[in-house]
């Protein structure tokens, strides 16, 4: 009994929240590590386009929640991500066209591409701010449990609930579909492959009639998209406030590089490793220590092994140590 | 006039020029070899003939019509293949995807040109899921030309296909070529294996210095004594 206490405890505070964020971090890695790969440079903006997509998706939501439209028991914000993504996409690209294409052109150094995409980074920043302003937004509708923690205690008689939150799985089955299609996309279909070549052998792609200009906008077409994705998704779990989506770009960037930048199983790998060892590292074990202690046990502490405030050093330290030992990464990144 | 003929070519990637009136051409159905000691400009010539180095003089002539103005990528259009001497795989892609992206100008069936392919190179058959990163040296640069034969190329330009591989694996690439030259292309090579090279040329062209030194059929330049004790080591 006392074991299934704890695993139930696990499942409710470490794995489920865990599956959930480290799908929200995949998600956002997906993105950079494209960039990355086909590209070629770290893109700090990323962190800011996943707010500008949940922005839009958002204002979006307000509208169809304002005339009445709704899915429910799934969150409006589902129905309004398709518009997100779209306005995200024609904002990226205008991006790309505008900022990016410039020093492509000149075939400018990764470092300078890195410098520029921290300007687009404050610019979008600041950007989102006017629109929608600094604080919290909460656009959360239709049913927010799938499974309640009370309801779960009655049925099994545990002393411990496991819950689901609609949002905890929307984001779960999301990413999967997602990643799905992404992976689809690049091994199975023409123009995914020339990506993948590519991101390869510039030269050789271009010896082959690949057209480059194609490939850069098909890049950012995915990206935006998988921002804007991760981004609503990021939003309706916790909630959506502008500067913790730059606050995200650490973990994520994390991520991808202990993945293997440039290679997108590498960024789903690294992003359920920093959100499991974040949390892993972060949560309270005194009632896991409780259960399957001796009774009588009284424990003062709360045994962590970090407080919640150092989350995100995690990630920080998980980076350095693999530059350290495994500067790829765990898949050896460079190409998609 | 030769069906490819890149003609009294001068120019260099910089100020200096690094070939001097250079010409050299090829027949459909024959093998020509470009040959000379390190630093002739040999694999520039050969550059200089797909465009990707810009000429100050002369031209580049494709089945009578004057290409010098093109790019490389047009140049495939057109009917010209290049096998660059190194990274000439896509290293994470599978053999039969390198293969797909050689013919990516295309928009027919690519099915037959895969087969015919895997029946030149057979091996390949049965890597042909496997990336071609992992294959050997020899396996690499028959992927490398397999992909580059994929746009059924009337001109197949190689740039030391031979370079790193055992002899044993030369001698079976030699003969691969010869047999894509029996099927109507024009086959332009620059060899270090001079020697090997210029038993199965039709025509080879030996540069120094970006001169061409001597120009005359494979079999007259082994005979010739000058070409042998300064370019084929003697005797």
């Amino acid at each position: 009994m006392d074991v299934l206490n704890v695993i139930t405890l696990l499942g409710n505070f470490l794995i489920v929240p865990g599956l959930t964020y480290g799908s929200q971090l995949a998600l956002g890695a997906l993105g950079v590590t494209l960039v990355y790969g086909v590209l070629r440079f770290s893109n700090f903006a990323h962190g800011e386009t996943m707010a500008f997509g949940a922005m839009i998706t958002i204002l979006v939501t307000w509208l169809l929640q304002a005339s009445e439209i709704s899915i429910q028991p799934l969150p409006t914000a589902l129905l309004a991500m398709p518009v997100g993504i779209a306005v995200t996409v024609l904002f990226t690209l205008g991006m790309d066209r505008l900022v990016y294409r410039y020093h492509r052109e000149r075939k400018a150094s990764p470092v300078i591409f890195l410098i520029v995409s921290i300007g687009v980074m404050f610019f979008m920043g600041g950007l989102i701010r006017f629109i929608i302003g600094p604080g919290d937004q909460i656009f959360f509708d239709g049913t927010r449990f799938i499974l309640k923690a009370r309801e779960f205690k009655e049925t099994t008689g545990l002393n411990e609930g496991l819950s689901l939150k609609m949002t905890q799985a929307v984001t779960i089955v999301t990413a999967i579909v997602i990643v799905a299609l992404l992976f689809w996309f690049l091994n199975h279909t023409r123009t995914g492959k020339s990506m993948r070549a590519y991101s390869d052998n510039e030269n050789l792609a271009l010896l082959s009639g690949i057209n480059p200009n194609k490939v850069v906008l098909i890049t950012w077409v995915l990206v935006a998209a998988l921002a804007t994705v991760a981004g609503t998704l990021y939003g309706l779990d916790k909630s959506f406030k502008p500067f913790v989506y730059m606050q995200l770009l650490l973990p994520i960037f994390a991520s991808a590089i202990v993945g293997g930048v440039g290679n997108p199983l590498g960024a789903i790998a690294g992003g359920y490793i920093i959100a499991f060892s974040e949390l892993i590292l972060t949560f309270a074990y005194k009632r896991v220590v409780l259960y399957l202690a001796p009774e009588g046990t009284e424990i003062d502490s709360l045994v962590q092994f970090l407080g919640t405030d150092y989350k995100i050093a995690v990630s920080f330290i998980i980076l350095v140590i693999v530059l350290i030992i495994r500067p790829t990464g765990l898949f050896r990144g460079k190409t998609l | 006039m030769s069906f490819l003929l890149g003609q009294q070519m001068t120019g260099g990637y910089g100020a200096a020029d690094i070939l001097h009136d250079c010409t050299i051409g090829v027949e459909r159905g024959e093998i020509a070899v470009i040959v000379g000691p390190n630093g002739a400009g040999k694999s520039t010539a050969m550059k200089a003939v797909f465009g990707m180095m810009p000429l100050r003089h002369g031209q580049v002539l494709f089945d009578g019509e004057d290409v010098s103005g093109l790019r490389p990528e047009e140049r495939v259009k057109k009917g010209m293949g290049f096998v660059p001497q190194t990274h000439n795989v896509f290293t994470s892609m599978s053999v039969e995807e390198n293969l797909e992206m050689g013919a990516f100008i295309r928009d027919d069936n690519i099915q037959d040109s895969i087969a015919q392919v895997y029946d030149l190179f057979p091996i390949l058959k049965q890597k042909r899921r496997q990336p071609a990163g992992e294959l050997s040296g020899g396996q690499r640069q028959q992927v490398a030309v397999g992909r580059a034969l994929m746009t059924h190329p009337k001109v197949l330009m190689l740039d030391e296909p031979t370079a790193g591989v055992s002899p044993i694996v030369m001698d079976e690439l030699f003969d691969r070529i010869i047999e894509i030259a029996r099927l109507d292309v024009a086959i332009l090579m620059v060899e270090q294996n001079a020697k090997q090279a210029l038993e199965i040329a039709d025509t080879g062209y030996v540069l120094v210095q970006g001169h061409n030194k001597f120009t005359d059929s494979g079999e007259a330049l082994l005979a010739n004594p000058e070409v042998r004790r300064a370019f084929l080591g003697g005797v």
